[in-house]
């Protein structure tokens, strides 16, 4: 993997998935999640553009380009991520099914692939998307490209000379700061940032701009699943609770209803 | 706390005895009778009124409405119909003797007809869950308040409820096809209807929609209800002028036409308490801050039919008079957006110990003249500076809510009758969609005739002789 010498400007890619709307109570019917519902930008990829525009703000960034890969619908995810500032997009569409058998390590080549011609300079993606929760696509797409990655951002510094950025990640017990050097790959957490509303102006405009779609067919990947669903179904509804009139009633309920004693 | 307690002279019911606490169980099983911890239900939500409670009662249905209804008739005992007790006027707690008589208990949805979108349910379903119950079917309610989640159908029903999606779907005068109702003498009367044509003598239910416990208790509704719509958009745009948002509305309305859903005003002083209230970022990342703010939704059935509508209509306006916006982008876009119109109210007691709340219809073009002149009149009458005059509402059913902020406490008496005689004036209405309750009673002659009134207190005498059901309350 060559790498540039140390760039004047640099260039943030910024993966945006149009996912199943945070708020929409999703329903299963027929062994099938309902997807006829209202979609939107991930949660997570909305943190990963306003990390994008903000560099752009600071002068860090001079370019932000947003890429989805989806359905025909799809490309609302990255005109709202021009209307947020992205300056150009990349829409790799495919068909509902090809779509729906897309799997992360298939996405992350597709980004690899796209980085041929975007030699992206820092690639920004939420870190997981909350339709599938899988966790996986910035993880492998450093691995592909071999460069590094700090996951989990809930903090982010370009260093002045723009050849590393440091990563405050959010684990388990606390925070890891990580520094690691440009090109890399960095997944944005929840507290990374509070994404801007888009302005009127912006939104109008941007469904004017134009979008560089391309078959996701014609990239050459080998789109074939290596998984198989075997089943989905809905969580068990929760049923009421109760009240109890003594301990001697709760212990009961315990041992002997719930077995969790 | 204002506590008021009514037991003057004039007060002409029975006094609840332990024999009636007892009959009570009897009629209704121990359980569904509550003499303790009755805090919940004799004080209101505004935490303006506290009755003197001796009981609770919890029918389970109309048959034991009823019974609870002929029992305390015979004995001359008042009883306070109450639902989710989220009303705004004082009018679903005691005023001192009442008991309580909570529908709560009445909570089953007892059918969805998916084709013919009918459902038929009890009084005390809250409105959230009733909203639930109908999205399998893909069916909402018709109705939108921000008490959903404590608000139960039965009392939207008996205060004729409005709301945010009254421009689209109506009032509940037209969405309610049937009841069943208790009233004060013990009589089931069964309107549940389930048709929407139905033209067989006088309209009774009608007189029951927005009647507040005062002629009769609801146990049953049953609801016309449209389906849900996929594609929603909320806007919220800003304005320089007030001409410049009333002008917006009439574009909004002729570009938008069919897909309207809701159509929210605010000025600027309202949208900024609510911010500072809940600490979340304006909208506006430009950093603009206009005077007035339109909040715009739109329900349809085709995505990009709604947003090619959408999209005309801001291109018309942004080129005259809106100086800036944003449309929420998902669904947290969309909560944060509607929070900002939905904090306003609690965001007051954060900016003076007084808040007068009004809640008033008037003709659209009179609408923020409202707001100048009560903020003129209290600047002299009160003096400069003592008392913010705040404006936001349903600007689309030409609703204002006017709310005066201050921490003087004596700024009522420069208010009433003051702008009651101002709304008569332009032929508007002292009460929008809040009700009269106890709150407004001396009010209500400045929004109808006094023949008007006379008939009201006839249909009063016919339905509860003995004036038992949620006495000093209306009229």
């Amino acid at each position: 993997m060559l790498r540039r010498t140390l760039p004047s400007s640099m260039r943030a890619v910024v993966g945006v998935k149009h996912a199943v709307d945070y708020t929409i109570k999703v329903q299963v019917k027929g062994g099938q999640v309902v997807k006829d519902v209202r979609h939107s930008m991930n949660p997570f990829d909305e943190i990963a553009m306003e990390a994008a525009v903000q560099l752009k703000e600071k002068g860090i960034v001079s370019e932000v380009v947003a890429v989805t890969i989806g359905n025909a619908k799809a490309v609302e995810c990255v005109r709202v991520a021009m209307s947020l500032g992205a300056d150009r997009s990349v829409h790799v569409v495919g068909d509902q099914t090809a779509i729906d058998n897309l799997e992360t390590l298939q996405v992350a080549k597709i980004f690899a692939k796209l980085h041929e011609e975007l030699q992206g300079d820092i690639y920004l993606m939420g870190k997981q998307a909350i339709d599938d929760d899988q966790c996986h696509t910035p993880q492998m797409l450093a691995g592909l490209l071999n460069i590094p990655q700090g996951t989990f951002a809930a903090g982010l510094t370009v260093a002045d000379d723009k050849s590393s950025v440091t990563v405050q990640r959010e684990v388990d017990d606390g925070h890891q700061t990580v520094n690691v050097s440009l090109p890399a790959v960095v997944s944005c957490d929840l507290r990374l940032n509070t994404p801007r509303f888009p302005n009127i102006r912006n939104i109008m405009k941007a469904k004017k701009m134009p979008v560089n779609t391309m078959k996701i067919e014609d990239l050459g990947i080998d789109l074939t699943p290596r998984t198989a669903t075997l089943e989905i179904s809905a969580p068990e509804a929760r049923k009421g609770g109760g009240k109890v009139a003594d301990v001697d009633e709760l212990i009961n309920k315990l041992k002997n209803e719930a077995k969790a004693i | 706390m204002l506590r008021v307690s009514l037991r003057t002279a004039r007060w002409a019911h029975a006094k609840v005895t332990d024999a009636d606490i007892a009959a009570f169980k009897e009629i209704l099983g121990e359980k569904n009778v509550l003499t303790e911890d009755l805090d919940k239900y004799s004080k209101d939500w505004l935490g303006k009124y506290e009755g003197e409670c001796p009981a609770v009662v919890k029918p389970e249905d109309a048959e034991m409405t009823s019974k609870i209804m002929k029992y305390c008739n015979e004995k001359n005992i008042a009883v306070v119909p109450q639902a989710g007790n989220t009303g705004l006027v004082g009018g679903s707690v005691p005023t001192g003797g009442e008991i309580v008589l909570s529908v709560e208990k009445m909570n089953t949805i007892t059918s969805i007809d998916g084709i013919s979108r009918v459902v038929e349910s009890g009084a005390g379903v809250v409105l959230q869950s009733l909203e639930d119950a109908l999205l399998p079917h893909n069916l909402t309610v018709p109705l939108d308040l921000a008490a959903k989640g404590s608000c139960c159908i039965g009392g939207n029903v008996a205060t004729n409820a409005g709301g945010i999606r009254f421009l689209r779907y109506g009032s509940l005068h037209q969405s309610v096809l049937g009841l069943r109702v208790v009233t004060a003498t013990g009589d089931i009367l069964d309107l549940r209807n389930k048709l929407p044509k139905d033209n067989t003598g006088y309209d009774l239910k009608q007189l029951f929609i927005g009647s507040e416990g005062t002629l009769g208790i609801i146990t049953d509704v049953v609801l016309q209800v449209p389906s849900e719509m996929k594609s929603s958009n909320v806007a919220l745009l800003g304005c320089e002028t007030f001409d410049g948002v009333l002008r917006t509305m009439q574009h909004a309305r002729s570009e938008l036409g069919e897909i309207i859903s809701a159509l929210e005003f605010a000025d600027a002083r309202s949208v900024e308490m609510s911010l500072s209230h809940t600490g979340n970022d304006h909208p506006f990342a430009d950093g603009e801050r206009p005077k007035y703010y339109l909040l715009i939704e739109t329900l349809g059935s085709n995505e990009d039919h709604d947003m090619e509508k959408l999209g005309n209509f801001l291109d018309d306006v942004l080129s005259k008079d809106v100086v800036t916006g944003t449309i929420a982008q998902d669904g947290t876009q969309t909560k944060n957006l509607w929070a900002v119109r939905e904090n306003i109210t609690v965001s007051f007691k954060d900016f003076g110990k007084h808040n007068l709340k009004y809640d008033v219809s008037l003709p659209t073009s009179d609408f923020y003249k409202c707001v100048e002149d009560t903020q003129a009149r209290l600047d002299q009458e009160v003096g400069k500076g003592e008392c913010d005059v705040v404006g936001f509402g349903h600007i689309g059913d030409g609703n204002l809510h006017l709310n005066v902020i201050s921490n003087n406490p004596n700024v009522s008496p420069s208010m009433e009758p003051w702008l009651y005689e101002w709304l008569t004036e332009r032929g508007g209405s002292v009460s929008a969609e809040h009700g009269i309750g106890l709150m407004k009673r001396e009010a209500l002659k400045y929004s109808k005739p006094q023949n008007a009134i006379d008939y009201m207190k006839q249909l009063k005498k016919v339905f509860d002789p003995n004036n038992i059901l949620n006495p000093f309350k209306v009229i």
